[in-house]
């Protein structure tokens, strides 16, 4: 049958061959979206171009070396009204990252506490623990801010009242006082003091295992290390003549004088960002434990190991490589959420760039430099969580 | 004759006491609350706080909370001007049982409440088929709910047409916001999801860098600046003249997020499938689409529906942020009332948060039940 087709048919068969070629179909399904994406990017620089000129907005990013003009509450660096919108949003960058590396070490210790509190033996504790879990579970982040901003924090009472805490540490509805020390001069030796501490702890640590190696004798390193930590910079202390002093917050007629205070709107940022965030720590941790077989442990008494070793050298090692990667998610989101400060007026660098934004108008920059701030941020903690994890994987001969 | 074996029992065992009865209340709190003495000391811990933590709880919430009236008086302290002793501190059902048309539909007109009311009918009516597995004519029940409905209910809710008169997005509020756009969220991006996902595992290079950048870069982003390039940047991209309203910047900045998401679960559920799934359908000759409708994503989608069903769950809390953007849903709308004249809190005294605090407290119960009542699975994202 083949010889009796046409050479117009075959040359038809042929093309339409050809559309059915995988390979050019991709090629021409690719084409097609490339023209559509870049057509659609080109449309709309296009009009941001027009809508830009029409409003009188100058595109670009100079606009980050005229003068700011507004305050911020929390100005961790130096900063005042005259200084550049650029210094303003790198206050916001320092910020969130204060606000977000402070969250994420509450919360997964908080995480911790309640997630082996789920899994107590002791039934209070595992319920007490599971109805912290289900209720900060279910609420937005949101909502648990504004909750401790106005529900908790505001009702403290005026500074004239302030509740007196421990350490002259003092609480009112305007932040938290505490003292802050004065390095005086000589106050160098306890640097240095606290520099040859953690280089003598680190060569304990290595002589410590090479001894066990080698003779199978433990030596107690920690417990060692925290004394070594404490003792040296407290015998330089006194050793150099008391060089430190604190500035202590003193009750005024209407506010602390003196030390240094943190505001509530961090407080609140700080809580809720911390608890909410630790429900979730504490199922990742309550799973990582539970994923660990029971035959480990077992065989781990088996070998006559004391329950804390079995603990520590056994169950947490293998749970670790179950925690890291959601552990990982998890403190993406506390960074990302630490965004929904500009609710409460925290500075951060969502709530900047927005004054900055209203101020210029240049939208289109601020909200670059948002995306980059918060794809930097996000990138460096994942490289940070897989060098971890990486480290804490399992290592096969 | 069998050999007399030396380890086997020449005569009965002598009967044991029958066992002490198990399961008594006494036993039941010795194992639990105190096995061993760190657990005594626990439990012990435990009690004291609950002793001192629910019956303030109980009392602020039934005890001394102000069930009715109808202004500020009841709520406030004599020192703020109202009717109750001072130092009185109680929760203040009177606003929510006021305010509640507020919480529910914002500032809706009054006349016209019937319009949100149809739509949550309708809804609900074409939701209960579709819950019930053994229901009829699912394709039907799913195009009316997940594509006519969405445009229906846009024109029943914001009129101009059917002489029905216009509601403006600005005038809409309370829970009736926070459902819209969650539901909208849900009906785009789950379609776009999947698109996302396919496009991510693509073999043609474009369309995968395409996708792993926008699912990327909108992962890598708090919400809430997506909201604010919503709201600040999409009036910029468009021509000039053409407008685009408040609501529907923030729908489409909460579907392109949630979108991303969902991507990344649905390709958790591609990444499932057995290679030998694909070289099936290959061999009957099937094509690229024919093999992901038929076979692929039924079997992948069903693989990651509780994920899914997350997704769903953390979107509804994720609304709450559009209230940032100067919107009134659940949440925006209370903090609105906070400020109201009659019933609001009172501005001049000492103790204005108490009211606020009030307030709050029955809202993060309310969300609270709303959600044990729907039931969060374990393990939901943020």
């Amino acid at each position: 049958m083949a010889d009796t087709i046409s050479n117009a048919s075959f040359g038809e068969s042929r093309a339409a061959a050809l559309l059915y070629n995988p390979a050019v179909r991709g090629f021409l399904y690719q084409l097609v979206t490339a023209i559509l994406v870049v057509g659609f990017v080109w449309w709309v620089t296009d009009n941001t171009i027009t809508n830009l000129r029409n409003a009188g907005i100058a595109s670009g990013f100079s606009f980050l070396d005229s003068r700011a003009g507004f305050d911020i509450a929390q100005t961790p660096i130096a900063y005042n009204n005259d200084m550049t919108y650029g210094r303003a949003l790198v206050i916001g960058i320092v910020n969130t990252i204060i606000v977000s590396v402070a969250g994420i070490i509450t919360a997964t210790i908080i995480g911790f506490i309640v997630g082996v509190g789920r899994l107590s033996s002791n039934w209070l504790m595992a319920k007490l623990s599971q109805v912290y879990v289900e209720i900060f579970r279910n609420i937005p982040p949101l909502l648990v801010i504004f909750f401790f901003y106005t529900g908790v924090l505001s009702l403290l009472p005026s500074a004239r009242d302030s509740l007196s805490l421990p350490l002259d540490i003092y609480l009112n509805n305007r932040g938290l006082a505490f003292p802050t020390p004065i390095f005086g001069p000589g106050s160098w030796f306890m640097g240095a003091a606290l520099v040859v501490a953690i280089a003598a702890i680190m060569s304990l640590a290595v002589w410590a295992k090479r001894r066990q190696m080698a003779t199978g004798q433990q030596f107690p390193v920690i417990r060692t290390g925290i004394a070594i930590l404490i003792l040296l910079p407290l015998i330089a202390y006194f050793v150099s003549g008391m060089p430190v002093t604190f500035d202590i917050p003193v009750k005024g007629r209407f506010n602390l004088q003196g030390g240094a205070v943190i505001g509530p709107e961090f407080m609140s940022l700080y809580l809720a960002l911390s608890l909410y965030t630790a429900a979730f720590m504490a199922e990742i941790i309550r799973g990582g434990i539970l994923g660990v077989a029971k035959g480990q442990t077992e065989a781990a008494s088996a070998l006559g190991l004391h329950p804390r070793k079995v603990t520590r050298l056994v169950v947490v090692p293998q749970a670790m490589r179950i925690i890291i990667p959601p552990m990982t998610s998890e403190y993406l989101s506390l960074t990302k959420n630490s965004s929904l400060a500009v609710a409460i007026g925290y500075a951060d660098i969502v709530a900047v760039g927005k004054t900055v934004l209203n101020q210029t108008g240049q939208a289109v920059e601020v909200v670059t430099i948002w995306m980059i701030i918060y794809l930097t941020l996000s990138i460096l903690t994942s490289i940070f969580m897989n060098w971890f994890n990486a480290k804490m994987a399992l290592v096969e001969r | 004759m069998a050999k007399e074996l030396a380890y086997v029992r020449k005569e009965m065992q002598a009967q044991k006491p029958a066992p002490k009865k198990e399961g008594t209340a006494i036993q039941w709190v010795r194992a639990n609350l105190f096995a061993t003495p760190k657990d005594t000391i626990l439990s012990i811990i435990g009690i004291i706080f609950l002793v001192w933590a629910i019956p303030p709880i109980i009392d602020w919430l039934f005890i001394d909370a102000a069930w009715t009236g109808t202004d500020r008086a009841t709520c406030a302290t004599v020192a703020q001007g109202g009717m109750r002793p001072d130092g009185w501190s109680g929760a203040c059902w009177a606003f929510i049982g006021n305010k509640m048309d507020q919480i529910i539909f914002g500032r809706y007109p009054d006349a016209e409440l019937w319009r949100p009311i149809l739509v949550g009918a309708v809804f609900t009516l074409l939701l209960i088929p579709m819950l019930m597995p053994s229901a009829p004519h699912k394709g039907w029940n799913a195009f009316l709910l997940f594509l006519a409905l969405p445009f229906i209910s846009f024109f029943i809710l914001y009129g101009g047409v059917f002489g029905l008169p216009v509601v403006n997005t600005s005038d809409w509020g309370g829970l009736m916001v926070t459902l819209i756009l969650s539901y909208f969220a849900i009906a785009v991006s789950l379609p776009f999801g999947i698109v996302l996902a396919l496009g991510r595992r693509s073999k043609l290079p474009v369309v995968r860098t395409l996708s792993i950048t926008f699912i990327e870069v909108v992962r890598g982003v708090p919400l809430i600046t997506i909201l604010f390039m919503a709201s600040v940047m999409l009036p910029l991209f468009l021509p000039e003249g053409m407008t685009i309203n408040k609501f529907l910047r923030a729908i489409v900045g909460v579907s392109l997020f949630i979108s991303a998401y969902m991507a990344e679960t649905i390709r958790g559920g591609l990444q499932a499938m057995p290679k030998g799934q694909f070289e099936g359908a290959a061999s009957l000759g099937l094509g690229y689409w024919q093999t992901m409708r038929l076979i692929i994503l039924p079997q992948a989608i069903k693989l990651v529906i509780p994920a899914i069903v997350n997704q769903f769950i953390s979107i509804f809390k994720d609304t709450s942020l559009v209230s940032i953007v100067g919107m009134f849903d659940l949440l925006g709308i209370i903090k609105f009332n906070f400020t109201d004249l009659d019933m609001g809190l009172a501005r001049h005294s000492d103790h204005r948060p108490d009211f606020r605090r009030h307030r709050l407290l029955g809202l993060l119960l309310r969300h609270v039940a709303l959600f044990q009542l729907h039931g969060a699975p374990p393990g939901y994202r943020t």
